[in-house]
């Protein structure tokens, strides 16, 4: 079994932000050809402010941890802001992850990543 | 620390208390060493023989064909590696299954890299080993067959008696590790038609790091150590005395135990209500192994959309041990090799959990489950994109 610290548990345990938001202005559909699991981030944006983001992953302690986390650091943030955000601070914030696990936390920043990317592809329009 | 339900018998077993006991005086006042030549130390050769007595007659095997091993590990390696060496003049391919544990598995991968040619059996959707394939798969040059009598993961018991007709009437040598089997199942080496057989202690309420090889009178193997001759110089070191005793207190115990029939019978019944609630409670699982031809205590699901080691952490977090085979869980990032085998998708071993009874789990601990579980799946569910897809496709 894999060793986990305690702020990994306690945000899991205690996890936010999960669920779907129905009218998203972007949405990141990420999946992760490591072992298969599958993280959607959902974002509102207004006046160019990320003001909510929720998650669903399907997958493990860590991917729902740092996929949690992820949200609770964008909402508020700008999108350029949001941008900024990577795997490492996520990383850090949770006390680190076991070695095998840091894909999980690429999975979370990238999520970010389309999700804006997925908002701005549809403002142009 | 809070109350444990330890549904993870497959794992490992708590060890008897009837079992301490019989080991403590080896730690103490019996510390000799057996090979010694003073009485004290051949008090304790007695005792090192008569143990050998009572591991042997909980396999029907002759003493003289047990030998002490670490465990079920070491056991595996020294059936497989042993005999391969002793009889690459006479062909260098061995016949396994894909399903075997790994002390197996990578086994047979070391020695296919050092130039032996293995063939890994399928099995079907419920984890059995077909005997007419294995028929199929035999060459001029195979010189051992190795298949598990019970799966650790699934439970599926194998057609042991059939296969070792086969290897016997081939004139291969026949290895089955039963490492899951011990306690739950007699085991009869006669009737079983095996010329090897692996077992480990910490399986069946012994202690770990001990286990038992059985080697049959006859068969042409190499030794697993070199050294001061103990084991009839197939494996040699100065034996854990302590573990010994250990271990053949348990096979006593766990000989009794196969017995009571009201006993064993009751470890099923608890199993058996466990799936039932399951079913009853969660949609959308699936049982894995065979639904008869399984050990009594062992019970894996898959629950769909979620993935295993989330679902142990949250079950965990209650107090409840299981595993899970899920590729999150193990380390690798690779699932469970035993549910691909039975042809499962990747994303459905995903949400595999193993839980595993013995003579310890009483109804509470299915209680317990029944009323933590249902909810910790519809939580990880409802924040699965999968599952709330579902519908849609
Ligand atoms: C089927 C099987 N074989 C071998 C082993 C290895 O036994 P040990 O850990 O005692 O070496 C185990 C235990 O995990 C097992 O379940
Ligand atoms: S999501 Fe599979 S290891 Fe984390």
């Amino acid at each position: 079994m894999l060793q986990y610290s305690e702020k990994v548990i306690k945000q899991f345990r205690d996890m936010t932000n999960n669920g779907r938001i129905e009218n998203a202005d972007g949405v990141g559909k990420v999946g992760n050809p490591v072992c298969g699991d599958v993280m959607w981030i959902y974002i509102k944006v207004k006046d160019d402010i990320i003001t909510d983001c929720k998650f669903e992953t399907f997958g493990c302690v860590a991917a729902i941890a740092t996929s949690s986390l992820a949200t609770e650091l964008v909402i508020g943030k700008s999108v350029e802001e949001a941008l900024q955000v990577s795997n490492k601070r996520i990383v850090d914030l949770l006390g680190g992850l076991p070695v095998e696990k840091h894909h999980c936390s690429v999975l979370a920043e990238d999520g970010i990543k389309k999700a804006i990317e997925d908002y701005r592809s549809r403002v142009k329009k | 620390m809070a109350e444990i339900y330890y549904l993870d018998n497959n794992a490992t077993t708590r060890t008897d208390p009837a079992v301490i006991e019989a080991m403590a005086p080896y730690f103490g006042e019996k510390y000799f060493n057996a090979s010694s030549i003073y009485s004290s130390a051949q008090y304790v050769r007695k005792d090192i023989e008569a143990a050998r007595e009572e591991a042997a007659k909980f396999i029907n095997a002759d003493p003289k064909e047990v030998i002490f091993t670490s465990g079920g590990t070491e056991s595996d390696n020294f059936a497989i590696k042993g005999i391969a060496y002793a009889n690459s003049d006479k062909g260098r391919h061995i016949i396994t299954s894909k399903i075997e544990h790994p002390a197996v598995l990578e086994t047979c991968r070391y020695l296919e890299k050092n130039g032996w040619e293995i063939t890994y059996l399928n099995v079907d959707k419920y984890g059995m080993v077909s005997p007419d394939e294995l028929k199929k798969a035999i060459r001029k040059d195979t010189v051992l067959i190795s298949i598990m009598y019970a799966n650790n993961e699934i439970g599926t018991i194998e057609p042991i008696e059939e296969i070792g007709a086969i290897a016997r009437e081939a004139g291969i040598y026949f290895h089955t590790d039963a490492v899951q089997v011990a306690g739950k199942i007699p085991i009869d080496v006669k009737k079983l038609n095996v010329d090897m057989l692996s077992l480990a202690a910490h399986k069946f309420h012994g202690p770990k790091g001990i286990g038992l090889f059985y080697l049959k009178k006859g068969v042409r193997i190499h030794s697993i150590s070199q050294g001061g001759h103990q084991e009839r110089s197939k494996r040699s070191g100065t034996e854990n005395v302590p573990a010994i005793i250990g271990m053949a207190k348990a096979c006593e115990i766990a000989g009794e135990h196969l017995k009571d029939t009201a006993g064993m019978a009751e470890i099923k019944a608890l199993r058996d209500a466990l799936e039932k609630g399951l079913l009853e409670k969660i949609p959308d699982i699936i049982i894995n192994g065979h639904p008869e031809k399984r050990i009594d205590n062992t019970l894996n699901v898959c629950v769909k959309h979620i993935e295993g080691e989330a679902m142990l952490i949250h079950l965990d977090f209650d107090g409840i041990c299981v595993s899970s085979g899920s590729a999150c869980a193990s380390g690798s990032l690779e699932p469970s090799h035993v549910l691909l085998a039975l042809g499962l998708p990747h994303e459905i071993a995903h949400g595999s959990i193993r839980f595993s009874f013995s003579k310890y789990n009483t109804a509470a601990d299915v209680k317990k489950v029944l009323e933590v579980m249902p909810g910790i799946v519809e939580k990880l569910r409802k924040m699965s994109p999968m599952w709330n897809e579902r519908d849609k496709k």
